[in-house]
């Protein structure tokens, strides 16, 4: 196998990171739901937090993505 | 068939070639390409709509209530209630990242002017790596800056966590370290990937709608083709609301990342 084939396919591998930030990002938005049709008169002040543990579940994905793109880059 | 170019989207070409610019040995290209030309028109659009927002009359128009409501939107649910009344200093700062995020973002979806005049006109300048960063390392050194200048050495017991035994600190604070520094990299990659991984996904299945159109209209079984066609016209209508919400959710996220970053130095060692 040639390194450039190699690259490719580490490349596509590196992706895979992102089922874990998928599932996360499912857990994160689920529970809140969850939790704001139980007490929904609490559900607006804690909005922030559910976008900034999204914006900290996506940059694990993110890193995911850096990965990748250095493979098929470099 | 049309080739599907889906990076072809975020190429940098040149408008107005100027002269390089000497500076310390190194020439330094100042032309006005789309990129530049997309911000100053960002800043253009942010400076019209703030200025005829800020008349300050006592029942607000359209203009002023627009402006008036995202600056409540930093103010009220993102700077004030996370850092407190401390925070007063640093709203325009989080505002204008905000503000320029948000419009920037919005133009890649909302100015889909396409291949006009032998050059691609729809460009998203968040899609491109090096404004992404140029903003992280501005917020990432602001936050250094002012830490440094309101706590002096005592900026360093951010890393040195409270409330757990002596040996757990020493594991945790080079993690807390790390988790510091590469801040800068997810906060311009968080931004970066979303723009550029949306509007690939966009564009690809815009092709699709062309390329089984394509096939649908030679006929026999291959009819069928229009139905894909048609499905993939569903999701770029989809797609193109789902992008307006990222587009917002992103400048939001940005906002809200910058600001939790400040409120660690500004009320550092005290939660407020």
């Amino acid at each position: 196998m040639n390194v450039e084939a190699a690259k490719y396919i580490g490349a596509g591998l590196a992706t895979m990171g992102m089922i874990g930030a998928g599932a996360g990002l499912g857990i994160l938005f689920g529970n809140y739901l969850q939790a704001a049709i139980r007490n929904p008169s609490a559900a607006g002040q804690e909005r922030i937090w559910l976008f900034l543990g999204m914006a900290l579940t996506e940059s694990m994905g993110i890193f995911a993505l850096v990965v990748a793109l250095l493979l098929k880059y470099t | 068939m049309p080739a599907i170019e889906p990076m072809h989207q975020f190429l940098i070409h040149k408008l107005v070639g100027l002269p390089p610019v000497m500076l310390g040995g190194h020439a330094y290209d100042l032309s006005i390409t789309n990129s530049v030309a997309m911000m100053l028109f960002a800043a253009l659009v942010i400076c019209a709509l703030l200025g005829s927002a800020s008349k300050g009359a006592i029942v607000p128009g359209r203009i002023q209530s627009l402006g008036e409501s995202l600056f409540d939107l930093i103010d009220g649910t993102l700077v004030t209630p996370i850092i407190g009344h401390n925070g007063k200093p640093y709203i325009p700062f989080v505002f204008t990242i905000f503000m320029l995020v948000l419009v920037m973002n919005m133009m890649g979806v909302l100015l889909a002017f396409g291949h006009v005049g032998g050059q691609d006109w729809t460009f998203t300048p968040t899609a491109q790596l090096a404004v992404t960063a140029t903003l992280a390392v501005l917020t990432f050194v602001s936050v250094l800056v002012i830490g440094f200048v309101k706590n002096g050495l005592g900026m360093y017991k951010l890393f040195w966590p409270s409330g757990m035994p002596l040996g757990m600190k020493f594991v945790m604070a080079p993690i807390e370290m790390i988790s510091f520094f590469v801040r800068p990299l997810t906060l311009s990659m968080r931004l970066f990937g979303n723009m550029l991984g949306g509007h690939v996904v966009m564009n690809i299945f815009a092709s699709f709608v062309v390329a089984l159109g394509l096939v649908g209209l030679s006929g026999g079984l291959a009819t069928l083709g229009l139905l894909g066609s048609a499905a993939s016209l569903a999701m770029v209508i989809a797609l193109t609301v789902l992008e307006l919400v990222v587009a917002g959710l992103q400048a939001f996220v940005f906002a809200a990342l910058a600001t939790v970053y400040l409120n660690e130095v500004v009320n550092l060692g005290h939660g407020h």
